[in-house]
């Protein structure tokens, strides 16, 4: 679990955090929706430790990950597993060599071990036959799943997806949900995906925090949106304008 | 103040390069790949530079002694005089300076906007969110390629300074070989060698450290990755210059 306590930041005078409360639940696809603008690519980046709070804590498993050592901070990092929005592949570097690289940093597997773990890997996302491509010979989808495959190559507690949807046609979209969705049950890992596509929320969406001008403007389940809506209309104003 | 912060954040970056690589197989591969990029491919402009420049040396040197300055006689001089002269500054300014002013152009700007897209296209973020120490990783194998290349082809450089000098001075006519050789041999100070070896010591690491810091830190996209390669070569120069003249005054 992860929670957030009073989260606060500012970039100089502008305050694009405001005081963030919110819990992340184990195995469950948690969903930060909100307009652009509205703080939630900060908010993950702080998460994951790209960016420092001003004030304020992020706790994961009760560890305040941004106040602790270097390397105990180093290694908590590796038990994250996060997706970016332009996948962020390495480009001089072959797929199966990407899902790779996380092994052969922070694992002592032997090269057949690791090459077994990277087809695993790569056939959890259904990508076959693209092993020895460079990630600019593959489509978006194909390189949103690389991203998945080198994000999950470690045995992660947590992963962090950012627009996970963006730049895909809609099927593609609804086939990288479905894996998210099936990856976060498989491993029971805490998945956190920021995201503007209602879609998601109504697919695998099950913990959902909504943000709005750089507050959490609303936090609950999905089953709990449809009546919050009627009492929220800034959530109500976003869900019906992403349909 | 803006100098200050730079230079603070500058000493900051540093701290995290030296840090100890996280697996020592990854980074040895890195580092070969580095010192084959650096070293072989940079060995042919090397090559040319030097060789052209010790021949401009040598015939430039040999026509103004030749011509009537109007304190002394032409003919007074020796012209062993050349050799002597081109030998000389071979080593202590042309090799270490004019080699690295060069290699700032094709190392420091390879370095700065390959670091540069890499920063733009959250590569490193991703290194980050891995628990790897980015800085250093990306940066630790440039700078330590530099800092064992850049000093070895300095010394390939002085070597061709004095071969084009030769060249030079054997198809101009402009001097015998004998009084070319004889000038290096009669001007050479073993010191000098000294004074070569921590230019390039120094000026190689000027050169991969301020572009790794300059890529590094870059902002935007594609057009900020290009101000990133031209600003890094720009403030290296400037760099080695001023470090030129504090080494020479230090050490000769």
């Amino acid at each position: 679990m992860i929670q957030l306590i009073d989260l606060n930041k500012f970039y100089e005078d502008k305050h694009v955090l405001q005081n963030i409360n919110a819990n992340f639940y184990s195995g469950v696809a948690n969903l930060v929706i909100g307009a652009s603008g509205g703080g939630k690519s900060v908010l993950v980046k702080t998460m994951v430790g790209l960016e420092t709070p001003t004030s304020g804590q992020v706790l994961f498993e009760e560890q305040d990950y941004h106040n602790l050592e270097y390397d105990k901070q180093q290694a908590l990092r590796r038990e994250i597993g996060m997706l970016f929005q332009g996948t962020a592949l390495f480009d001089s570097l072959t797929v199966e060599q990407n899902v790779e690289f996380p092994l052969l940093m922070f694992s002592e597997m032997s090269k057949e071990e690791r090459m077994e773990r990277v087809n695993l890997c790569l056939s959890k996302v259904n990508l076959h036959n693209a092993n020895q491509k460079v990630p600019s010979e593959i489509s978006g989808g194909m390189k949103k799943r690389v991203g998945i495959a080198r994000a999950i190559a470690l045995p992660i507690k947590y992963l962090f997806c950012d627009e996970p949807n963006s730049g895909l046609d809609p099927l593609t979209s609804r086939v990288i949900d479905n894996l998210l969705h099936d990856i976060t049950k498989e491993f029971g890992i805490t998945t956190i995906i920021n995201s503007h596509d209602m879609k998601t929320v109504k697919d695998i969406g099950e913990h959902i925090v909504f943000m709005h001008q750089g507050q959490k403007w609303w936090e609950g389940s999905k089953e709990e949106l449809s009546e919050a809506q009627k009492s929220n209309p800034e959530l109500d104003a976003f869900v019906k304008a992403s349909f | 103040m803006n100098l200050f912060s730079e230079i603070g954040r500058y000493i900051i970056f540093m701290k995290y390069v030296f840090k100890r690589p996280e697996r020592g197989r990854v980074f040895w591969s890195m580092l070969t790949r580095e010192m084959n990029l650096m070293g072989i491919e940079s060995l042919v402009v090397v090559i040319l530079i030097a060789l052209i420049t010790g021949a401009v040396t040598t015939v430039q040197t040999a026509s103004q002694l030749a011509s009537d300055s109007g304190i002394l006689p032409p003919s007074l001089f020796p012209m062993e005089i050349v050799g002597s002269v081109v030998g000389s500054s071979s080593i202590l300014e042309i090799a270490p300076t004019i080699t690295c002013l060069v290699l700032a152009g094709k190392i420091g700007a390879n370095i700065a906007s390959e670091i540069g897209n890499m920063r733009v296209s959250e590569q490193i973020d991703a290194y980050e969110v891995m628990g790897i120490n980015s800085i250093g990783f990306v940066s630790l194998p440039k700078i330590l390629a530099g800092v064992i290349m850049i000093p070895c082809l300095i010394l390939v450089s002085v070597f061709l300074l004095m071969v084009g000098g030769l060249i030079a001075a054997k198809l101009t006519g402009i001097l015998t070989l004998d009084q070319y050789v004889t000038g290096i041999r009669s001007s050479f100070v073993p010191h000098y060698v000294n004074v070569l070896m921590v230019k390039g010591y120094i000026f190689s690491f000027i050169i991969t450290s301020m572009s790794a810091f300059q890529g590094y830190y870059t902002k935007g996209g594609a057009l900020e990755v290009g101000e990133a390669g031209t600003k890094a070569v720009t403030r290296i120069c400037v760099a080695i210059l001023a470090f030129d003249l504090i080494i020479a005054k230090l050490l000769l």
